[in-house]
C-alpha cells in the first residue's frame, strides 16, 4: 500500500510493525495512522497514534514519552525486576503506576515484541556488555504510558485503542504532573567551585570541585565532590555522543577550548581578564554538568556516574587538540562537512525539514541577539570604568574647591559616581551571565541539535545503501536463475537475506531515531521557552534593582546639593 | 525657536538668568538679549539676536539682526584685545557648532538605506533627527548666555561694539582669519604659554591673589578632567542605549519565529528594551547637559579667569619692568620725565586691574558656586526622575510577562 511505503521514509510507525505483521493488523493500523497524520495537530482521540505524536508536538505532554518508545526499551519493562532500578525518591506514586501498566497485558507485549528485540540486539552490538543497566536508563515512570496504551492496540480494535487514548488522555495529565515533580526532584544537584591551579608553567592547568548531592537510588552515596580538570569533562562529552548522539540524543555541549584563555591562566597572570574568563568557564561547566544531569537518559548513563562519583578517571588524552584522536576528529568533521551537503533525505515527513529549517532560523535569530549583549557587556564595562575615572576627578575637584559647602556636595557626587560604578559593574555581570551565556549555551545546543538531525540524515542513507544493495543482489540472483549454477544460487539467495535483514534493520533504525529525535525535540522545546522565560523575568529583574538602588543614591546626594550656598 | 531656549525652571544653567519671568523685571535690567530664531543652512547656523533696551545710546528699543558664529568670535576677540577690560573677566566665547558627528551619521544612513527595512529607515532617521535638534539647541544656548553675560556686566555692556553686533543690521563683513592671522594666533598661543608658566613661577607679593592664583590654576586642570571624564561617561550611556536598540531589534525577529506564549514574550521583551532604550538615551542627554556641559562651561571660564590673572602678572611685570627703567634713568640723569610717565601709566594700568580682578573674581566664585548648585539639583533630580520611570516600566513588563 503506498500508505505503507510512505511511512517507511519517515512517519512513525508503531514500534509493532515487525516483518510478520498482519495483513488485518496493518490495515485496521492503516486506518488509524491516516486519521492520526492527519489529525497531527488536534487534541488526542481516536488514534492512538495521533496521540502519541500529539504528545511529540505539546508543549506540556513533551515529557511523557522521554525516553524512546524502543522494542527493546519496551520488552525490559516487561521483565519483574527492572521496576526496583527507576528513579529513586519520589517514585513511589509512579512505581503504582508501572505496577499498573504491567497488569495490563504483559502477554500481548511479549508476542509482540519478540521478534522486535532481535531487532534490537543488532542495534545495538556495541552495548552487550552493559545492556542490563542502559535499558534500565531509559525507564521513567511516565513511559510506561506509551507501553500500555500501545498494548491495547495489538488487540486492533477501535474500542481497544479508543480506550488506549482515553487513558493516554487521563494519564496525561496524571503524568504530567507526576513528571513535574520527579523532573523537578531527580534530586540530583550538581555544582562547580573552587578553581584550583595545579602545576607550574604551560603544564598547569586548573583543578575544579564538581560536588553532587543526591537522593537517587543509583548513587552508592549521598554526597561527593571530586576534583576534575577540563580534559575530564571534554572526555565525558566525547564518551556521551559516542554512545548516545547516532540514537538521536540531544548530547548537551561542552564549553570550547580557549588557548588564549588557558594560557593566561597558566602564566599566573592575575589580571581581572583572567578571573573572567574562569569564572566564565566555571559557570559553564556547571551549567553542562546541570543541563546533562536533567537529560533523563544521560543521567543514567554510566560513565556520567562514573564522572560524578570516581575519585580518579583516567586522562583524557583523547581530548588533547593535537593529540592522534584529536587530529582524526578534525579529518572526520571535516570529511562530514563536505558529505553533510550530499545526504538531502527524500523526506516525506515535512515536520523534520520544518523544524531544521525552524532551528536555522533560530539560530541566525539568537547569534544576533548575542552579538548585541557582547557589545552591551562590553559598554556596561566601559560605563564603569569611566564613572569610577569621573568620581575620581570629581573628587579631585571637591578638595579643590574652596566653598566649603560645594566641596563637600561635590566628594558626595564622587561617592554617588562610585556607588553607581559599582552598580553597572554588578549590572554587568547580570547581563553577562544571564543573558548572554544562556544564549551562548543555546547557540551551542542548536548545533548539537543540528549534530543529531545529521546522525538521522546517516542513518537515512544507511538505510538506502542497504536497499539499494538488496536491489543488486536481487538482481544478481536473478541473473544467475538463468545460469543454471546452483552453488551460486544457494549464495545469493542467503546474501539477498541478509540484506532484507539489513534493510529491515536499517528502517528500523531510521524509524527509531527519528522518533528519538522527536521526543528530544519537543523535550528541547519545553526546556527552551522555560529557559527564555526565566532568563528574561531575571534579568528584569535585575534591571529593576538597579534602578532602585539608583532612586537611593540620588536620593541621599539631593539633600546635599540643595544645602550649596 | 522658542523665545528661550531653556530647561525647566527658566535658567540656561550657567548662573545666567534669561528666562521670561526675568523680563518682568527687564526694566531693571537695561539690556536684554535673546536669540529668537536660529537657522541651519548648509555648514553654517546664523542666529537672529534680538534685543530690548531702556539704554540711551543704543539707536532703538527694539532690534532684531542676523548673526553668525563667526561675528560672535569676532566680538569676543574685540573684548579680549581692549585693554580697557584686561581687568575684567571675558566671558568665555561660545563653541564652534559641531554637527560633524550627526553629518556622518546621516551620510551613513543614507549608505545603509539599500539594505534597511522601511521602519528601521525611519526610526533611525527620527534619532537622527532628534540628536541633531539637540545639538541644535544646545549651541543655541551657549551663544545666548555668552551674549547674556556680557549685557549684564556693568561695564562689558557698554562697550560700543557690543551695540554694533547688536544694532547694526548689515552683516558685519568679519571674514575669519586668514591664514597668516591664523598662524599669528596660533604662534601668540605659545608666547601665551610661556607666559602662563612665567605667572606660575612668578610669586605674588599680594597674597590674595597669589592663593587665587594657585587655585585657579589647579582648579582648571581639575575641571577640565573633569568635563572629560563626564563627556566619556555620557558617551558609555549612549551607547549602551544603541545595544539596547539593537537587543530590541533581536527579540522582535525572535518573536516573528515563534508560535504560542513564547512569541508574546518576545513581543513584549522587544517593546520593553525599546523603552528602556529611550529613557537610557533620556538619561544620558540630560547627563550631558547638566554635568558635562556645566563642567565644560567651567573649564572655560577658569580659563578666562585665568587669563585675567595672566594679564595683571603681565602688567605688574610692566610695572617692574618701568620702574627699574625709571630708576636706570634716575641713575643716568636723562629720559627721566619719559621714564617717570611710563612707570606712572603701567602702575596705574596694574593698579585698576588689580582691583577690578578683585572684584571679578570674588563673583567669578559666586557664579561657580550658584551654577554648580543649580545643576548639581537638577542632575539629582532628573537623574531620579529618570530612574523611577524606567522602574515603573520595567516592573510593569515584569508583572505582565510573569502572569502569562
Amino acid at each position: 500500500m503506498e500508505d505503507q511505503s510512505s511511512w517507511s521514509k519517515g512517519i512513525e510507525p508503531p514500534p509493532l510493525r515487525s516483518a510478520g505483521g498482519s495483513e488485518e493488523g496493518d490495515v485496521g493500523f492503516a486506518d488509524k495512522r491516516i486519521t492520526a497524520t492527519e489529525r497531527e495537530e488536534e487534541d488526542v482521540v481516536g488514534g492512538v497514534h495521533g496521540g502519541v505524536l500529539d504528545c511529540f508536538d505539546d508543549d506540556e505532554g513533551a515529557d511523557i514519552f522521554t525516553s524512546a518508545v524502543s522494542p527493546s526499551e519496551v520488552k525490559s519493562r516487561i521483565s519483574p525486576d527492572v521496576p526496583s532500578l527507576q528513579l529513586g525518591g519520589d517514585s513511589s506514586r509512579s512505581n503504582g503506576m508501572e505496577a499498573q501498566m504491567f497488569d495490563t497485558s504483559p502477554d500481548d507485549a511479549d508476542d509482540l515484541f519478540a521478534e522486535a528485540t532481535e531487532e534490537v540486539s543488532l542495534e545495538s552490538p556495541e552495548m552487550p556488555a552493559v545492556r542490563p543497566s542502559d535499558k534500565a536508563p531509559t525507564i521513567t515512570p511516565v513511559s510506561n504510558t506509551a507501553k500500555s496504551v500501545l498494548n491495547p492496540d495489538a488487540t486492533n480494535t477501535p474500542a481497544a485503542a479508543d480506550q488506549g487514548a482515553r487513558k493516554l488522555v487521563s494519564f496525561r495529565k496524571t503524568s504530567e504532573e507526576v513528571e513535574e515533580s520527579s523532573g523537578d526532584t531527580f534530586d540530583l544537584h550538581i555544582s562547580v567551585t573552587d578553581p584550583e591551579k595545579v602545576g607550574e608553567g604551560m603544564s598547569a592547568y586548573m583543578a575544579y570541585k564538581v560536588n553532587t548531592k543526591t537522593t537517587l537510588a543509583m548513587f552508592s552515596q549521598k554526597n561527593y565532590s571530586v576534583k576534575r580538570r577540563f580534559s575530564d569533562f571534554l572526555g565525558l562529552h566525547e564518551k556521551l555522543t559516542d554512545k548516545h548522539a547516532h540514537v538521536g540524543l540531544i548530547v548537551p555541549p561542552a564549553p570550547e577550548k580557549s588557548v588564549i584563555g588557558m594560557t593566561k591562566v597558566k602564566v599566573g597572570k592575575e589580571d581581572p581578564s583572567s578571573v573572567e574568563f574562569l569564572e566564565r568557564r566555571r559557570s559553564a561547566l556547571e551549567r553542562y554538568l546541570q543541563r546533562t544531569s536533567k537529560h533523563p537518559t544521560l543521567m543514567q548513563d554510566p560513565d556520567f556516574r562514573d564522572f560524578l562519583e570516581k575519585d580518579e578517571l583516567p586522562r583524557a588524552v583523547n581530548t588533547q587538540a593535537f593529540s592522534g584522536a584529536g587530529i582524526l576528529r578534525m579529518v572526520t568533521k571535516a570529511a562530514d562537512a563536505v558529505n553533510k551537503m550530499t545526504i538531502k533525505i527524500n523526506e516525506s515527513d515535512l515536520w523534520f525539514e520544518e523544524k531544521q529549517q525552524q532551528f536555522d532560523c533560530l539560530d541566525q535569530q539568537l547569534r544576533k541577539l548575542h552579538i548585541g549583549i557582547e557589545s552591551l557587556v562590553g559598554h556596561r564595562k566601559e560605563l564603569s570604568t569611566s564613572s569610577a575615572a569621573f568620581a575620581k576627578s570629581t573628587a579631585m575637584l571637591g578638595s579643590s574647591e574652596d566653598n566649603t559647602a560645594l566641596a563637600r556636595a561635590l566628594s558626595q557626587l564622587a561617592e554617588v559616581e562610585e556607588r553607581v560604578e559599582q552598580l553597572h559593574a554588578e549590572q554587568c555581570d547580570a547581563d553577562l551571565y544571564l543573558f548572554g551565556e544562556l544564549i551562548a549555551d543555546y547557540i551551542r545546543l542548536l548545533s548539537s541539535i543540528k549534530a543529531v538531525f545529521d546522525q538521522r540524515g546517516k542513518c537515512w542513507q544507511r538505510w538506502q545503501d542497504s536497499q539499494s544493495m538488496l536491489l543488486k543482489k536481487r538482481e544478481a540472483e536473478a541473473k544467475l536463475q538463468w545460469v543454471n549454477k546452483p552453488d551460486k544460487l544457494q549464495q545469493a539467495k542467503e546474501e539477498i537475506h541478509e540484506w532484507e535483514g539489513k534493510v529491515e534493520q536499517g528502517e528500523s533504525e531510521f524509524e527509531l531515531i527519528s522518533k528519538t529525535i522527536r521526543k528530544e525535540l519537543s523535550r528541547f522545546e519545553k526546556n527552551r521557552v522555560k529557559d527564555f522565560k526565566n532568563i528574561i523575568i531575571q534579568y528584569i529583574e535585575s534591571l529593576i534593582n538597579t534602578q532602585q538602588q539608583l532612586i537611593k543614591y540620588w536620593e541621599a546626594f539631593l539633600p546635599e546639593a540643595k544645602a550649596i550656598a | 525657536m522658542q523665545e528661550c531656549v531653556d530647561d525647566d525652571d527658566g535658567n540656561n544653567g550657567n548662573g545666567v538668568k534669561t528666562s521670561d519671568e526675568d523680563k518682568v523685571a527687564a526694566d531693571r535690567q537695561p539690556l536684554q538679549i535673546d536669540i529668537s530664531d536660529a537657522l541651519s543652512e548648509k555648514e553654517k547656523v546664523k542666529f537672529t539676536v534680538h534685543t530690548t533696551t531702556t539704554l540711551p545710546h543704543f539707536k532703538k528699543r527694539e532690534s532684531s539682526v542676523v548673526r553668525d558664529h563667526e561675528e560672535f568670535t569676532w566680538l569676543h576677540n574685540v573684548y579680549v584685545e581692549n585693554k580697557d577690560y584686561a581687568g575684567i573677566i571675558i566671558p568665555p566665547a561660545p563653541p564652534c557648532p559641531d554637527f560633524d558627528t550627526s553629518r556622518e551619521k546621516l551620510q551613513q544612513l543614507g549608505e545603509g538605506e539599500a539594505t534597511m527595512t522601511k521602519e528601521e529607515f525611519a526610526k533611525m532617521k527620527q534619532e537622527l533627527e532628534a540628536e541633531y535638534l539637540a545639538i541644535f539647541k544646545k549651541t543655541v544656548v551657549a551663544h545666548e548666555v555668552f551674549l547674556c553675560r556680557l549685557a549684564e556686566h556693568p561695564v562689558l555692556g557698554m562697550d560700543s561694539n557690543l551695540q554694533v553686533f547688536l544694532e547694526y543690521e548689515q552683516e558685519l563683513g568679519v571674514r575669519g582669519k586668514n591664514v597668516k592671522e591664523r598662524l599669528g594666533d596660533f604662534l601668540r598661543g605659545f608666547v601665551k604659554t610661556a607666559d602662563e608658566l612665567l605667572i606660575v613661577g612668578v610669586k605674588d607679593t599680594d597674597d590674595f591673589f597669589e592663593k587665587e592664583k594657585n587655585f585657579i590654576l589647579e582648579y582648571h586642570g581639575r575641571v577640565k578632567d573633569s568635563a572629560n571624564r563626564a563627556d566619556r561617561m555620557t558617551r558609555a550611556l549612549k551607547d549602551i542605549a544603541e545595544d539596547y536598540s539593537y537587543i530590541s531589534y533581536a527579540f522582535c525577529l525572535l518573536a516573528t519565529h515563534e508560535t504560542g506564549s513564547l512569541h508574546r514574550f518576545f513581543e513584549n521583551a522587544s517593546e520593553m528594551f525599546e523603552k528602556y532604550r529611550k529613557l537610557q538615551n533620556r538619561v544620558a542627554s540630560d547627563q550631558d547637559l547638566k554635568l558635562s556641559d556645566l563642567l565644560k562651561y567651567y573649564a572655560r571660564d577658569t580659563q578666562a579667569a585665568k587669563d585675567l590673572l595672566y594679564r595683571r602678572t603681565r602688567a605688574q611685570l610692566d610695572t617692574d619692568g618701568a620702574t627699574k627703567g625709571l630708576e636706570r634713568a634716575r641713575l643716568r640723569g636723562r629720559e627721566i620725565q619719559v621714564a617717570e610717565a611710563l612707570q606712572e601709566t603701567t602702575f596705574r594700568t596694574f593698579e585698576t586691574i588689580s582691583s577690578t580682578a578683585r572684584k571679578e573674581l570674588a563673583e567669578f566664585k559666586q557664579r561657580r558656586v550658584a551654577a554648580f548648585r543649580k545643576n548639581l539639583i537638577e542632575t539629582a533630580e532628573l537623574e531620579m526622575k529618570h530612574a523611577r520611570t524606567s522602574l515603573q516600566v520595567l516592573t510593569n513588563v515584569l508583572a505582565n510577562l510573569k502572569e502569562r
